[in-house]
């Protein structure tokens, strides 16, 4: 697990990184490409950010995560975004910033059952 | 630039250099800090921090060095101005930067019209090759 960034953790086919608050850009580029050599390493086809630490999502931020899961897609992998507060999702919407790439859930147990249900449609290989 | 007569003054302020990208995170911290001591509600406050966000990123990344002014605005209600002083390379087409006419690799052309949304007042004052003032107003909403 890489060091001194944002934790990922792994859930089964599904990798899981939570976001804490006041992330230096260095940390936010790190993070990008943590998730996606972590992918790589466990084979993971699933990603979930977790920001409900988040009190404000700036366009830097919410681009990053766009590209993310942009990212992550290309590798296979779908990415749900968690635990968005009302205020930064009124943020957004009024500064205009449409996130692509991703989807959401407002909790941590729906991403994970989003995540979960991929599964059972077969779509998933065996675990290495 | 002149500010409606009920807009209140400028009780206390502070001043933070942009200089580094860290100050961009400074400038943030303090702006919360404040919505948290004067209480504004998730989405003013949510709104401000983010707005503080664009526009010292926009410093940084534009000119790297500037000054951002925080006050807390003191009238009929409670605000927060923030204004953000740099002498970049000032905003050669500042229409199409308001109407979001950049690209959106572009930060600068999503930030501006996105950040003008955010907030009650929007100043702004540029010219290319002396520099950009930026000045935002909100106030607290009580329901």
């Amino acid at each position: 697990m890489p060091s001194g960034g944002i934790p990922i953790l792994r859930i089964g086919h599904t990798l899981l990184a939570t976001i804490q608050l006041d992330l230096h850009d260095t940390v936010v580029d790190a993070f990008q490409s943590d998730v996606l050599e972590e992918m790589e390493r466990t084979g993971a086809d699933g990603l979930i950010i977790d920001i409900s630490a988040l009190e404000s999502v700036d366009s830097y931020v919410a681009r990053m995560l766009s590209n993310t899961g942009k990212m992550a897609k290309l590798m296979g992998a779908e990415t749900v975004i968690v635990g968005m507060r009302p205020a930064v999702a009124a943020t957004l919407v009024r500064m205009g910033y449409f996130m692509t790439g991703i989807r959401t859930a407002l909790s941590l147990e729906e991403g994970l059952e989003i995540q979960a249900s991929r599964s059972k449609d077969g779509r998933r290989s065996e675990i290495p | 630039m002149s500010f409606s007569a009920n807009s209140g003054v400028v009780a206390e302020s502070w001043e933070i250099r942009i200089e580094k990208e860290a100050d961009i995170i400074a400038v943030r911290q303090l702006v919360r800090e404040l919505t948290r001591e004067h209480k504004f509600d998730q989405f003013v406050a949510a709104a401000l921090t983010t707005a503080a966000s664009e526009l010292s990123r926009n410093v940084w990344v534009h000119a790297k060095s500037g000054v951002a002014r925080i006050g807390v605005l003191r009238g009929e209600r409670i605000g927060l101005e923030l204004s953000f002083v740099d002498k970049g390379p000032g905003i050669a087409d500042l229409q199409k930067a308001l109407a979001g006419g950049y690209s959106t690799a572009n930060s600068l052309g999503l930030g501006l019209s996105g950040t003008k949304r955010l907030v009650d007042e929007f100043h702004i004052e540029t010219e290319t090759g002396l520099g950009t003032t930026i000045v935002i107003r909100k106030w607290k909403k009580d329901f």
